[in-house]
C-alpha cells in the first residue's frame, strides 16, 4: 500500500504549510504536527509511521528540529514491507548521518537486507549504506557488498560498486578485497556498471598502491580499447547527449587512465594514440564535447612527457579561452594556470588571449585571468604586459581595481628593468588608482626616487603635471608633495631635463599652490595634510621669496585641532619666524644613497632594503645619511633600514633606532630630525625623544645643529611624560619646561604597578645587574585587594623571542586579605635587544578564593625605556 | 565526488539537500543559506525556477558535473511530465528516490535517463 496514496495528510500538512502567511504562522504549523508526530511515536503508532516520517522529513527539510524522529526510521526499517523500508532508509539518510550513535542499531538492519531476496530491498539497503556508512559499519558488511559486486542484476552491482567506494575510503585497507571484482566489472557493457566500476577502479588506486600497480599491468590495454569503443561508437540514443555517446564514460574512463599513466612511461605510452584521437575528433560545440576535452587536457597534461600531446592540449585550452561560455573560459583559466608548471612556453603563447580575459565582464573569470597573467610575466614581457594591465586599469571596475592595481605594482618592482620605467609605471598607477596603493608601495616609491638622483627633475615635473588631473588619488598626491616638497626648485628651473620631456613653465608661487591645495583638499587626511605642512617648510627654504605666503598658509593651522597639525604649524612658524640661520640646513635635500660609503669606519648593520630593480644593496648606514644633517658625522647602524624610512617618511612609526642609558653615539642629531619630520602619530613616536635628550648631554661634541638647541635642564624626560612632540617644540623654542628631573649618574628605575585588578596589584621594583646591562632583576610583589585570603597563589608569565625568562620561587603561595602582607617573587630577564627594544611581558595568575579558581590575564607594557 | 546536491528557489527555499558528506544540521544551514546567497546575485541556470547546485571535489570537472546537472532536471522533466517547483514540494521524497537511483555515494551511478525512469516505474508498482 502506497503510503502516501491512502491519507492525504501529508499533502494536507504541506499544503498548510504552504498556506501560511507569516514565520509564525508556519513555526506554529509545524509545531502543531510535531506535537502529534511525537504523541503517535509514544503511542507506538505502527499504521501511521511511514507517513509521519515523510511529514518529519519535510518538515525537517524547512530546517526545525526533527532528531527525535530518529528512532522511528531504525522501526521502519526493520519493518518487513518495501514502502515501510524505503521511507525509513530515506528518513535515515536525511535525518540522521555516520556520526550518530544510533547508526549503530542499524547494522543489522542493513546486514539482512543486503541478503534480502528482495532486490529491490537489497537496493535500498545498498543505497542507504553507501551514504551514510561509518568505519565500523565498512567492516561489519564488507563481505556483503564484495558479493553484491557479482549480482545477477547490473542494478545492484553498480550500486555495490558505489558503496564499495564509501567502504574502501573508510577503511582503505580493505581495498585489496576489492581489487579483482573491481578489474571484472571493468569488462562490463552495461554502462551503469562500467562507470561505477571505473570509478571504483580509480577509487582504489588512491587507497592502495597495489590496486594501482594491479590495474597498470593488467587493465590498462583493456580500458583504452573500452575507450576506443565508446568514442567510436554509432549512435545510442539511450546514452546520447549532443550527438557523443555517454560523455560521462568517455570523462571516467579518461580519468582512470590519467591515474593509470601517472608516473609510468609505458601505460602512459599506451594511451596516447587514443588521447590524441579523443583531442583531435572531439566536438567542442557543446558543453558536453567540452567537459570530454577539458578531462583529456587533464590527463595529457599529467601522464609522462608527450610534447606533442602536451601542445595539442595547450591549444585546446587556449581554444576554450575564446569560447562564448563562461564555464568554459572559466576552467580552461584553471587548467592553464596547473600546465604552467607543465610547459610555461606553450602557455606563454597565448598570453594575448589570456590578457583579454583579465577584461572579462565576469568577475571569477577576471580573478583567475589575473592571477595567470601574474604568474606569466617574465623579464622579456614586463614591459608590454604592464602597458596592458596599466591601461586596463582606467576602465576596470572599481571591485577590480585593488586586486588590479597589487599586481601591478608587484610585477612592476619584480621586473623592472630599469628606474625611469620603473617610475613612469608607479606614477601611472598613482595616478590612475592611487587611492588603491597600499602604503609601503608609495613608501617604496619615494625612495626610489630619492635614489635616483639623475631622475628627480623629471620625476618632480612628471607628478606635477599628474598632480594637475590625478588629484583626487591620495597616494600620488603624497608622493607629489614630497617630491615637490624635496625637489622643488628643480621643478620650477626645469633642472635635469632629460631627452624626452618637453620642458614645462612652473612658478614657484605655482609649485606652493600645488601643496596649499594638497593642504586644504577635503580628501585629503592628516598624514597628506602633514605631509603638506613639511612640504611648506622645505619650500620656505627654497623659495626664499614664498617664505611669507607660506608662513601664512601654515598658520591657519595654528588652532587646527589636530594635535599633530596644530603643531607642525607652530613648528614650522617658529623655524620661519626664529631660526632662519638653521632653517636651509634642517630642510637640505635628502642625500642620495650612498651606495658605497668610502671612509665609513661604521661597520653597516645587514639591513638592506630590495630596490625595485631586483638588486639588493646595502642601506642602513647610507639611509643614515640619508637623514643627517652633518656630512661629516659619522653613521650609526641602525636597526632596518626600513624603521628608518618609514620614520623619513613618516609612515607608521616604529621606535627609532635607540639606545638606552648614558653611552649614546653622537648623532641623535638625525633623531631629532627624525623625530620632526615625522607624521607618524604623536604617541608613537614618543619614544625616540627622550632618549636623544638624554644624551645630548653626555655626547663629546655636539654634531647637529639642533642638539645646540636643545635645553640643558631638559636633559631628562621621563618616557610616560607627554607626546613626543611637546619636547620637540621645547628644542626648537628653547622653552626651559623642564619635566620631572632625574639624575643621570646611573640608570635607575623608577618601580610600576604592573598589573592591577580589582582584587590584585603587582608591583615591580627594577634593578640591573653591574656589567650586565641586558639583565634587570625584577622584584615583583602581589597584594591582594580583596577581603579574602588567595590560596595556591601561582603567577606565570611570558615573553617575546627576544627576552629570556627566569623565575624564581616565590616568598609564599598564600596571599593574606587586605594588603595585610605580600608575596614577592624575583624575576630575571634578558633582553637580547637592549637598547632596541623595550621589554613586555605576558602574565597570567591563579590562585583560589573562597575555595574557588580564579584566573586574571594581563600584558605589561608598561616597563621603563631601557631595561 | 559531489559534497552535495541543493535545489533552492529563488527566495532560497530548499527544495531539496543531499549531503553525501556528514555535516551538522547548523552547518547544512549556513551553508544553504551561503548557496544561495551566491547565486541569486548571478545569472545562472534556473531550470523549472529552481537553482540547482552542486559541491564538487576542487579536482572534479566542472562541465562534466553541469552536463550532470542536466540530465538529472530531463529525467525530473520526464518523470513529472513537465517538471514544475510544485512537483517538487509534494512528491519530495519521489524525487529523493530518482537521486538515489541517479547518484550514489556521491558518485554518478547511471547515466541513462531511459534506464533511471524504467527502474522508477518498478519502484513505484512496490509501492
Amino acid at each position: 500500500m502506497n503510503p502516501f496514496s491512502s491519507g492525504t495528510r501529508l499533502r494536507d500538512m504541506i499544503r498548510a504549510i504552504r498556506a501560511c502567511k507569516t514565520a509564525a504562522e508556519e513555526r506554529g504549523v509545524v509545531r502543531k504536527e510535531c506535537a502529534a508526530i511525537r504523541a503517535a511515536i509514544n503511542e507506538n503508532d505502527q499504521d501511521y509511521r511511514h507517513r509521519n516520517l515523510a511529514k518529519l522529513m519535510f518538515i525537517h527539510m524547512l530546517g526545525y528540529p526533527t532528531h527525535f524522529g530518529q528512532m522511528e526510521c531504525l522501526k521502519l526499517i526493520a519493518a518487513a514491507g518495501f514502502p515501510e523500508k524505503r521511507i525509513g532508509y530515506l528518513g535515515l539518510m536525511l535525518l540522521l548521518d555516520e556520526r550518530q550513535e544510533v547508526l549503530m542499531l542499524v547494522t543489522n538492519s542493513l546486514k539482512q537486507d543486503l541478503n534480502h531476496s528482495n532486490q529491490y530491498i537489497v537496493g535500498l539497503a545498498l543505497c542507504a549504506l553507501g551514504n551514510i556508512c561509518s568505519a565500523e559499519m565498512a567492516r561489519d558488511l564488507a563481505p556483503e557488498v564484495e558479493r553484491l559486486l557479482q549480482f545477477r542484476d547490473p542494478n545492484i552491482r553498480k550500486k555495490a560498486a558505489l558503496c564499495s567506494i564509501r567502504i574502501i575510503k573508510k577503511v582503505p585497507e580493505l581495498a585489496e578485497n576489492f581489487i579483482n571484482p573491481a578489474a571484472a566489472l571493468l569488462k562490463e557493457k552495461h554502462h551503469g556498471v562500467l562507470i561505477t566500476g571505473v570509478q571504483l577502479c580509480t577509487d582504489l588506486c588512491k587507497a592502495s598502491e597495489e590496486a594501482l600497480e594491479y590495474f597498470r599491468k593488467k587493465c590498462t590495454e583493456g580500458l583504452v580499447k573500452t575507450l576506443k569503443d565508446v568514442v567510436n561508437s554509432p549512435y545510442a540514443p539511450e546514452y546520447d547527449i549532443a550527438g557523443i555517446t555517454d560523455p560521462f564514460l568517455h570523462i571516467r574512463l579518461l580519468k582512470l587512465l590519467r591515474v593509470l599513466g601517472q608516473g609510468d612511461e609505458d601505460a602512459s605510452e599506451c594511451m596516447n594514440d587514443i588521447l590524441a584521437q579523443v583531442a583531435t575528433k572531439t566536438e567542442s560545440n557543446k558543453n558536453a564535447g567540452n567537459a570530454i576535452l577539458y578531462e583529456c587536457v587533464a590527463t595529457i597534461m599529467s601522464i609522462e612527457d608527450n610534447g606533442g600531446l602536451r601542445v595539442l592540449a595547450i591549444n585546446i585550452l587556449g581554444r576554450f579561452l575564446s569560447n562564448r561560455d563562461n564555464n568554459i573560459r572559466y576552467v580552461a583559466l584553471n587548467m592553464l594556470m596547473r600546465a604552467i608548471t607543465v610547459d610555461a612556453q606553450a602557455v606563454q603563447r597565448h598570453r594575448a588571449t589570456i590578457l583579454e580575459c583579465v577584461k572579462d565582464l565576469d568577475a571569477s573569470i577576471r580573478k583567475r585571468a589575473l592571477e595567470l597573467v601574474y604568474v606569466l610575466v617574465n623579464e622579456s614581457n614586463v614591459k608590454p604586459l604592464t602597458k596592458e594591465l596599466i591601461d586596463y586599469l582606467e576602465v576596470s571596475d572599481q571591485d577590480f581595481k585593488g586586486d588590479l592595481t597589487a599586481k601591478i605594482c608587484s610585477l612592476v618592482k619584480r621586473f623592472s628593468p630599469e628606474r625611469i620605467w620603473y617610475i613612469d609605471q608607479m606614477l601611472k598607477v598613482l595616478s590612475e588608482a592611487g587611492n588603491f596603493v597600499k602604503d609601503e608601495v608609495w613608501h617604496a616609491v619615494i625612495v626610489v626616487i630619492t635614489n635616483s638622483s639623475d631622475l628627480h627633475g623629471y620625476t618632480v615635473r612628471a607628478l606635477y603635471r599628474a598632480f594637475q588631473t590625478s588629484a583626487d588619488q591620495e597616494s600620488l598626491v603624497r608622493v607629489a608633495v614630497w617630491c615637490i616638497g624635496e625637489y622643488g626648485d628643480m621643478l620650477v628651473n626645469n633642472i635635469g631635463m632629460l631627452d624626452v620631456e618637453d620642458p614645462i613653465t612652473v612658478t614657484e608661487s605655482d609649485a606652493v599652490d600645488v601643496i596649499e591645495i594638497a593642504l586644504k583638499h577635503h580628501t585629503s587626511d592628516l598624514t597628506t595634510k602633514a605631509m603638506a605642512l613639511i612640504a611648506l617648510l622645505k619650500l620656505s627654504s627654497r623659495f626664499p621669496s614664498c617664505s611669507e605666503r607660506i608662513k601664512e598658509i601654515a598658520d591657519q593651522y595654528k588652532g587646527s585641532l589636530v594635535l599633530e597639525l596644530q603643531q607642525r604649524s607652530i613648528e614650522l612658524n617658529s623655524i620661519i619666524s626664529k631660526h632662519d640661520d638653521i632653517r636651509s640646513k634642517l630642510v637640505e635635500r635628502m642625500p642620495v644613497v650612498d651606495e658605497n660609503p668610502a671612509g665609513d669606519s661604521i661597520p653597516a648593520t645587514t639591513a638592506s632594503i630590495n630596490l625595485p630593480n631586483g638588486v639588493a644593496k646595502p642601506s642602513s648606514a647610507p639611509l643614515v645619511d640619508l637623514l643627517d644633517l652633518n656630512s661629516d658625522d659619522a653613521p650609526v647602524p641602525s636597526s632596518s633600514g626600513g624603521d628608518f624610512l618609514q620614520d623619513l617618511l613618516g609612515g607608521d612609526l616604529s621606535p627609532a633606532p635607540k639606545q638606552s642609558g648614558v653611552n649614546h653615539s653622537p648623532n641623535n642629531g638625525t633623531s631629532v630630525l627624525m623625530d620632526l619630520l615625522s607624521i607618524g602619530t604623536p604617541t608613537q613616536s614618543s619614544p625616540a625623544v627622550p632618549d636623544l635628550l638624554n644624551s645630548g648631554q653626555d655626547s663629546k661634541k655636539p654634531v647637529s645643529p639642533l642638539e645646540g638647541l636643545s635645553s640643558p635642564s631638559s636633559n631628562s624626560i621621563q618616557p610616560t611624560s607627554s607626546a613626543g612632540f611637546a619636547p620637540g617644540i621645547d628644542l626648537l623654542d628653547s622653552f626651559a619646561a623642564s619635566p620631572p628631573k632625574q639624575e643621570n649618574n646611573g640608570p635607575a628605575y623608577p618601580s610600576v604597578v604592573a598589573f592591577e585588578s580589582s582584587n590584585l596589584r603587582i608591583g615591580f621594583n627594577f634593578s640591573k645587574l653591574p656589567g650586565n646591562p641586558q639583565t634587570t632583576l625584577i622584584e615583583a610583589t602581589f597584594t591582594n585587594l580583596s577581603p579574602s585570603v588567595y590560596a595556591d597563589f601561582i603567577f606565570q608569565a611570558a615573553v617575546p623571542k627576544f627576552l629570556q625568562l627566569h623565575l624564581e620561587p616565590a616568598s609564599s603561595s598564600s596571599l593574606p586579605a587586605s594588603g595585610n602582607g605580600s608575596i614577592t617573587q624575583t624575576l630575571r630577564v634578558t633582553n637580547s635587544q637592549h637598547g632596541k627594544k623595550s621589554l613586555v611581558m605576558r602574565i597570567r595568575i591563579a590562585y583560589k578564593m573562597n575555595n574557588k579558581d580564579v584566573l586574571e590575564e594581563g600584558q605589561i607594557n608598561n616597563f621603563p625605556k631601557g631595561l | 565526488m559531489i559534497r552535495f546536491i541543493l535545489l533552492q528557489n529563488r527566495q532560497g527555499k530548499t527544495r531539496l539537500a543531499k549531503y553525501y558528506v556528514p555535516l551538522e544540521d547548523s552547518e547544512k544551514h549556513k551553508v544553504e543559506y551561503e548557496v544561495h546567497r551566491l547565486v541569486v546575485n548571478r545569472d545562472p541556470k534556473r531550470y523549472a525556477g529552481l537553482f540547482f547546485s552542486l559541491c564538487v571535489d576542487i579536482t572534479d570537472n566542472e562541465l562534466a558535473y553541469l552536463e550532470c546537472i542536466h540530465l538529472f532536471v530531463e529525467i525530473l522533466d520526464h518523470f513529472f511530465s513537465n517538471v514544475c517547483e510544485l512537483d517538487l514540494v509534494f512528491n519530495f521524497h519521489k524525487v529523493y528516490l530518482i537521486l538515489d537511483e541517479f547518484i550514489l555515494a556521491g558518485e554518478l551511478q547511471e547515466t541513462s535517463k531511459k534506464a533511471i525512469i524504467e527502474r522508477m516505474g518498478e519502484l513505484e508498482k512496490l509501492e
